[in-house]
Formats: structure tokens, sequence, C-alpha cells
């Protein structure tokens, strides 16, 4: 199973090659093989006795991440339909697609979507499953965006991707969330500690981000928007990932971790509900569109949210209709997909306005989509899947019971149902039937080659089949999958006819509600200027990102402002304010007197005229005299140190102060003359709080710190061991140059660093002046 | 700097009294360190100050004739001292800048205490010298 998982991935790497080197026949037919060959192997594990598998591999086991494969029915139907409709898609591609497209590039992303997408069907592991989801989004957006050279492509990539992968990380967040609480990374082990999970104050948090996941990659309302956009996509790859594969993927997460969430009533509130207004929104939305692969795309919507609402109500019979219109969908969605690829094909325009009355043109393309739509429909007839499904659907929401507001739960059903059958006809009809206008097409309509033909009729012939013999996939294959997501076993024998019940009357209905309405589309058209109107879900996310773009952008103009001294108020004034905040949280601040010396005139009278000279200094008006003043406060704690007993440091003090006064001197010798501040009087009030406060700090900070002394000073060993161990009588030096060497080997190497960028800007200067 | 030149010989006859005097104290201060107020730092400060007073008095190109010293040299100089004398202790398998000392009977001084950390001294004192006179005369001499 491993290897069926990986094998498209490492086939991706001999891709580029191989369409190089052969350059004459097309590169699709090397790939077709590989979903060919997953199809044949997966397709052996059908049969009514089938029982779920369980493989192992170590991947990352510290961390408990192993990279374990589980098989069971609804992997089993979501592998089939992944490596099914994969081979088909890829063999349709190869008509469909011409050798001058960058073919490498098409089949590389095409099989790494195909390896991730088996990837996300098959992991046990949440964390692997992780990986693989969002290998499909990255897969996904490569190939959404594959005419990168379009506009419109580069821009539904974008969304796709940003939409899909912000549900996929909260999604993450879900899965980690799991993990804590159950200590295990195995989905089966989760399923089994169900109660511990049920029971967490977590469960709304990890249902809710677990849905977001689900929610935003099988587009469900109001997440829809970005398939739509995502149809920019060759045709190919809008009927393999945008029908029946990644879009599902939501539809399997929803359903594999159906069994732990079942019990807890938000999930069936927020899933059906969410799903039956996906539902509506979709059908509602899919009769206004104009281009055939955006009714396709919203059609596929709403009809992900049927399945979604299904698996909300998470009774048996919900379920297994979900399970079996995960199939049906997959069949005729894929085919109507590869007619609307065809009719492009052959005309040059997608435009619904643009064409009509191809079935004469095009018999056998008509004739698949006739199928295909009707199925869709729900159409009662005995030949197509689509009824099964939907009149089970039907059923479905009866069986929910009468309690309050899920009595609307029908009701909302047969409205979406209705739009449904509506676009259904609008798509077939619009398209094959009416006036021919061959003057307003790109190309001359003719009827497909016959490769690009053989792909929907297997499809369609899979509608057909599985309408006239719905139980042939009923023991041997969907009772495994609904068996899975729900763990009730109950035989459905699935037939045609019920008798006069109530689901077949609301089929009746909707047949009949749907055909007045598809007939009078005209007079009701100008409903759609209203109810999406302003409110369209593009125009909202469309504004979210410029929106987001100015603000981020006013934001960092705020405060990036390119003044040196803006930064500076903010440094000060950010360490001001966690320093203040900081030390009133810890109660840090202190005040001691009993340890304080008694000072004596000198000491005051220096210190006087030190704030004296520094007060100065803010007032001078010319740089030398700033300076000058400046260094009297030096020289002032130069006496200090020297008041003080320390003559090294009062030594160097000196020296330092007096080379330093000269150094600015000098310096300043070649600085424009001093200019008065041009600062308005705000600024400079700001200024002075700022600098007033942040003195304030440090003194109390200083005082507080002197005044909770917590620990004796090391200095007394310095003083018994300087001549001891040392050898040396200056304790100040031996700390120095012995005890404390490193510093001063630094700080050394920091002086000689300083002169030697001195001497390298003012040589670069010459230089560059030379030059 | 100096646009004309002007006959300063009270400046230069005490410089050249004072110079020496100075120069004699930062060895002084250098040396006395380990037992008495210096060190290697004062004394490197106290050297660039008195060499300083020459170029003032006499114009920096007669001390580069008395002094032929390219000042930046000193400075690796200064620094390879150092880190030679910590990297010295390593072959008497001690920890990185060990230091020792002992006490010596040299003839003229008598009794006479040596210790290793003179040495570091010495490189922190030609760094010191090395970089004040760098910085200072790269300014100085950078006359647009």
């Amino acid at each position: 199973m491993l290897f069926a998982v990986l094998i498209p991935l490492l086939i991706a790497c001999f891709i580029p090659a191989l369409s190089k080197l052969k350059t004459k026949i097309h590169t699709g037919i090397f790939v077709f093989f590989v979903p060919f060959f997953i199809f044949i192997y997966f397709a052996s594990f059908i049969g009514t006795d089938f029982s779920p598998v369980m493989e192992q591999y170590n991947w990352i086991p510290s961390l408990g991440i192993n990279f374990d494969l589980y098989l069971d029915g609804l992997s089993l139907l979501f592998v089939l339909l992944i490596s099914g409709i994969g081979a088909l898609v890829v063999f349709y591609s190869i008509y469909y697609l011409d050798k001058s497209e960058q073919l490498g590039n098409f089949y590389v992303f095409l099989l790494m979507f195909m390896s991730a997408m088996l990837g996300v069907v098959l992991s046990d592991n949440i964390f692997v499953l992780y990986t693989f989801w969002e290998l499909t989004s990255i897969s996904s957006f490569l190939l959404i965006g594959y005419w990168h050279f379009k506009e419109r492509s580069r821009y539904g990539a974008l969304k796709s991707m940003l939409i899909t992968v912000f549900g996929g990380l909260s999604m993450l967040g879900g899965f980690i969330l799991l993990y804590v609480i159950t200590g295990t990374t195995s989905i089966q082990e989760m399923i089994q500690q169900a109660d511990i999970i049920l029971s967490s104050n977590y469960l709304p948090l990890i249902l809710g981000f677990i849905l977001l996941g689900a929610f935003t990659k099988s587009a469900q309302f109001p997440f829809h928007i970005w398939l739509p956009d995502a149809m920019e996509a060759p045709t190919p790859v809008s009927a393999y990932l945008h029908s029946a594969t990644m879009v599902k993927a939501g539809l399997f997460l929803v359903a594999r971790f159906s069994p732990i969430f079942a019990t807890y009533e938000w999930f069936f509130i927020v899933v059906s509900v969410i799903g039956i207004i996906t539902l509506c929104w979709g059908s509602y939305m899919s009769v206004r569109q104009t281009d055939l692969k955006a009714i396709l795309a919203f059609s596929t919507i709403s009809q992900l949210g049927m399945i979604m609402a299904m698996l909300g109500f998470g009774t048996p019979i919900a379920i297994f209709a979900a399970v079996f219109h995960i199939l049906n969908h997959a069949t005729f969605k894929g085919s109507l997909f590869m007619v609307a690829g065809i009719v492009d094909h052959e005309t040059g325009t997608r435009d619904i306005r643009k064409l009509g009355g191809l079935a004469t043109l095009m018999p056998i393309t008509a004739t698949l989509a006739i199928f295909g739509t009707f199925s869709m429909a729900g159409v009662p007839l005995p030949f197509l899947n689509g009824f099964y499904s939907k009149e089970m659907f039907f059923d479905a929401t009866l069986g929910l019971g009468s309690g309050g507001w899920s009595q609307v739960i029908p009701y909302l059903a047969v409205i979406g149902s209705i739009f449904t059958f509506v676009y259904s006809m609008y798509f077939f009809f619009g398209t094959f039937t009416g006036k021919k206008q061959l003057d307003q097409l790109p190309k001359k309509p003719h009827e497909a080659p016959i490769g690009m033909l053989i792909s929907p009729i297997i499809l369609v012939a899979g509608v057909i089949l599985i309408g006239l013999f719905p139980n042939m996939v009923n023991a041997p294959f969907l009772q495994h999958a609904a068996t899975a997501v729900n763990n009730a076993v109950e035989y459905n024998k699935i037939s045609f006819w019920h008798g006069f019940i109530p689901p077949l009357f609301m089929s009746l209905a909707v047949v009949g509600i749907g055909t007045v309405l598809f007939i009078t589309r005209k007079k009701w058209q100008a409903v759609y200027n209203f109810l999406p109107g302003k409110t369209s879900f593009n125009h909202i996310y469309n504004g979210i990102i410029s929106k987001l773009d100015t603000f981020s952008k006013r934001i960092t103009n705020f405060y990036m402002t390119g003044s040196l001294k803006t930064y500076m108020s903010l440094i000060l004034s950010t360490v001001l304010i966690i320093s203040v905040v900081y030390m009133f949280l810890t109660d840090g601040f202190a005040f001691s007197t009993n340890q304080l010396a008694e000072p004596s005139f000198i000491e005051i009278a220096v210190v006087a005229v030190m704030i004296i000279a520094a007060i100065a200094t803010i007032y001078m008006n010319h740089n030398v005299a700033a300076i000058l003043v400046l260094g009297v406060v030096g020289f002032g704690v130069a006496i200090l140190f020297v008041i003080y007993r320390a003559p090294d440091i009062a030594l160097t003090q000196l020296v330092i102060e007096t080379v330093t006064v000269a150094l600015f001197l000098l310096c300043f010798y070649h600085l424009p003359k001093m200019r008065k501040s041009t600062d308005s009087l705000k600024t400079k009030t700001v200024n002075a709080i700022i600098s007033i406060a942040f003195g304030a700090l440090i003194t109390i900070v200083a005082i507080s710190a002197n005044s909770s002394r917590w620990f004796d000073s090391i200095s007394d060993y310095f003083v018994e061991n300087s001549h001891k161990l040392g050898g040396g009588d200056n304790i100040v030096n031996v700390i120095l140059v012995d005890f404390r060497g490193l510093d001063t080997l630094f700080e050394i190497s920091v002086l000689g660093i300083a002169a030697l960028a001195v001497v390298g800007l003012i040589k670069m200067k010459k230089n560059k002046e030379a030059e | 700097m100096y646009k004309y030149k002007t006959n300063d010989l009270i400046l230069r006859t005490t410089t050249s009294l004072i110079a020496f005097i100075l120069l004699g104290f930062a060895v002084y201060l250098l040396l006395a360190g380990h037992n008495s107020p210096g060190g290697g730092f004062v004394g490197g400060l106290m050297t660039s100050g008195a060499i300083l007073l020459m170029n003032m008095a006499y114009g920096f190109e007669t001390v580069k004739k008395v002094l032929p010293i390219n000042f930046v040299k000193l400075i690796p100089i200064g620094l390879a001292v150092a880190a030679a004398t910590g990297a010295g202790s390593f072959l008497f398998k001690q920890p990185f800048l060990s230091h020792t000392f002992g006490y010596f009977h040299i003839p003229i001084f008598g009794e006479v205490e040596l210790a290793t950390a003179m040495l570091f001294d010495i490189g922190v004192y030609l760094t010191v010298v090395g970089v004040m006179m760098t910085i200072i005369l790269t300014i100085a001499n950078d006359k647009d």
C-alpha cells in the first residue's frame, strides 16, 4: 500500500526527463499507466468479505509520527475514485492538451496531487494526513496557475491557496489539540478514545478547527468562493481536482472523524446547517452563471453541500446516501466537466450565451451531457444514479424527527434541489438545443476526436450501470464505506420504486416546479441583481485582501518613519512601559535607607556642578560649547571616583575624558554648524516627558536595586586573594588582567576593531573621491 | 588645521621636557600597575597623550621622523601579545589566561616580583597606544 501511495511521486521525478526525451510521444501516455495500475491494485480489495487493512511504517517514531496506512471501506471508495478518475482524466488530457504545452510541468503537478490525495485518504496518522493535506493544496495551487501567463489564473490560484491553507492550518491546530488530549496520533486509536475527547473542555475548539479545515477544502459556505475561480485551470484539472477528488477531501475528513463527534449535538447542527446553506446558495448562484465551467463549479459546491449535510445528519440512511452520492457525483460531474472541456475545445468558447444548437453537430457529446445533467438533477428515471442518492437524501431529511427547526430542513432540501434541476436543464438545453449561433463561435464546431470521448463515455456508462443495477455496488462496496463512517450496519436494498412515499412526491415537486422555473427563467432573473449584489462573498474577500494590504501598509508607515528620533523615543518608551509594568507586577519597588552613607559637602558640591553642566548642555547653541560643557560632567565623574577612592578609574576617566573631548573637537570640525531645533512644541514636550520619565525610571531602578540586596558581595574574595593568588596588591588591576582577564582581552579587541573601522571609513571615503 | 606657521618656542621647549616626563610616567604606570594604581590601559593612554603633545608642538611630519612607528601595526601586535600570554598557559596544561608569578633576585634591582600578568598588561598597553594614535592621526590628517 505504501508503494501505491508513493509511486506517483516517484514517477513524477522522471517525468521531466521523459517529456524532454520523447518529444514525439505525448507524455500523458506514460503517466496513464500509473493511476491505472493503482486502480487495479485497489480494485482487488473490493468484495463482500472486505475487512480493514492496516500497514505501519516508522517515520519519526520519537514524535509518535508514523507512516501508518489504514484501508477501510471509506478509504477504499476514495482511492478508487482518485485512481479511477485519475486514469480517465490523464487519458482525456492526452487529447485535450496539445504537445506544445508544458506537459512536463502538468503531469508532475498532477502526479504530485495524486500521491497527496492517496496519502490523505489512506493515512491513519493525523500529522501524516496533514502533510498530505497541504501537499494537495500546493499541487492544486500549481495546477490552477498552470497557465501562469494569465492574470485570472494567478488570481484564482492565489485565492484557493489562501483559503485552503487558512483552513489547513486551523485543522492542524485541531489535530494538535486532539493529540494533546488523547496522547495518540492515530485516528483509529482516537476513535476508541472518543469519550475522552467528548468530555474534554476543548471539544468546541477541536470541532471548530477541524471543521474549518474541512469546510475550506470542500468549498462550503462561505469559503466556496475559491472554487469558481479555480476554473481557470485546464479542464482535466477541473474535472479531477475540483469535482471528483480534492474538494471531497473535506467530506472525507468529516466522515473520518464523525465516529468521534457524531454524538455531539453541535456537530450535527454546524455540519448540516452549513451543508444545507451551501446546497441552496450554490444551486441558486449556479443558475446565474454564463460560463459552462462556472455553472459546474457552483453545481459542485451545492452537491458538496448536500453530501456535507447528510454527513451531519448522521443517521444510517443519511450516511449511506452520502457515501453513495460521493460515488455518483464523481461519475456524472467528471463526465460533465469533460463535456464542457470538449465544447470549449471544439467551439473555442465556454460562454453559454454564444453556444446553442450543438446537438446536431456534436451528437455524442450531447448524449453524454444529457445523461450527466439529468442524473445531476435527480430526474426520476431508472437508469440515472443521481436519482437514487437524491431520493435517499430526501428520505434522510424527513427522518430527522419532528423536533423544532429541523423541520425546515426538508423544505430547504427541496428548494436547493429545484435550483439544481434548473441549472442542470439550463446547462444542457442552453448548450445543445436552441438557435445555432455559428458566426459567434471562434471555431467551426464539429464532433470531438474519439480519444477525447472515451473518458466521459466510461463515466456515463458508470452513471447508467449504477442507475440500472444499483445493488451491484452496494454490498461489496458502499456498505463497507458506510460502516466505516457510522459503524451501524444496515443493509439497504437500493431500489428504484419504493411506492408512493413522501420522498417520491418531493422529487416530483422538484421536477414540476423546476420545469416551470426553467421555462420562465428570463422573467425572474432580475432577482440576481439584488440577492448576491453587494453582499457577494467575492466582494467581501477582495475587500478583506485589499483592506489588509492598506491596513498593514498604514501600520508600517506609522512606526517606520525613517526618523531616528522616532525610533529612539519608541525604544525608550517601550523599555519604560515594560519596566514599570513589570516592577508593578512583581512589586519590585523598594526604598530602604539603612545602608546609606552620609554625603559629604564636597560630594554634594561636585554633583551640583555636574547637574548644572548637564542641564546647560541641552541649552547650548554651539556644538563646541556643548562638548566643553559636557566635559565638565566627565571631569566631575572623575572627581567623584577620587572621592570614592577609585584611583585607577579616576585616572582612566580623566585621560579618557580629555581624549574624548579632543576627538569630538577634531570630528566636529568637519560637521556642519548645529542648527536650531525645528521641532514643534508638541514633539518637544513629548520628548521631554519621555526623557524625564526614563531618567526617573533609571533612578528608581537604581534605588530599588540598592535597597534590596539579596546576597553578599563577592568582592571579599578578591580582597583576600588578590595578593595570595594574583601576586599583586592593586586589586582592580589583578581583577582586570588575572581574575577576569578574558573581559580585558575582548575589550582591547573592541578598541582595535573601532580603530580599524575609523581607518576604513576615512580611507574608503578617499578612494571614492579618487574614482 | 594649521594654516600658518608660528614660532611656538615656549611650547616646543616645554614640550621636550614634559613629553619626556609624561613618557616616563606612562612607563611607571604600566610597570607599577600590579601593586599600585595604574596598568596597561592608563599607561597606554598616557603614552598616546605624550605623543599627541609632541605632534601638536612639532607637527605631524617631524614626529613621524623621530618616531617612525606605524601605529596601526601596534594594534595586532598588542592583541597578539595579550592572546599569546593567555594561550601560553596551555603549555602548562592550565586553562586559558591562567597567570603565575614569582620572586626573583636580579642584580641591580634586588628582590623583584615578576608576574605573567605583566606580559598581558604590555599587550593591553601596545593595543591602547595603537588604537588611540590611529584614531587621532587618521581623523586629524583627514584635511578635507
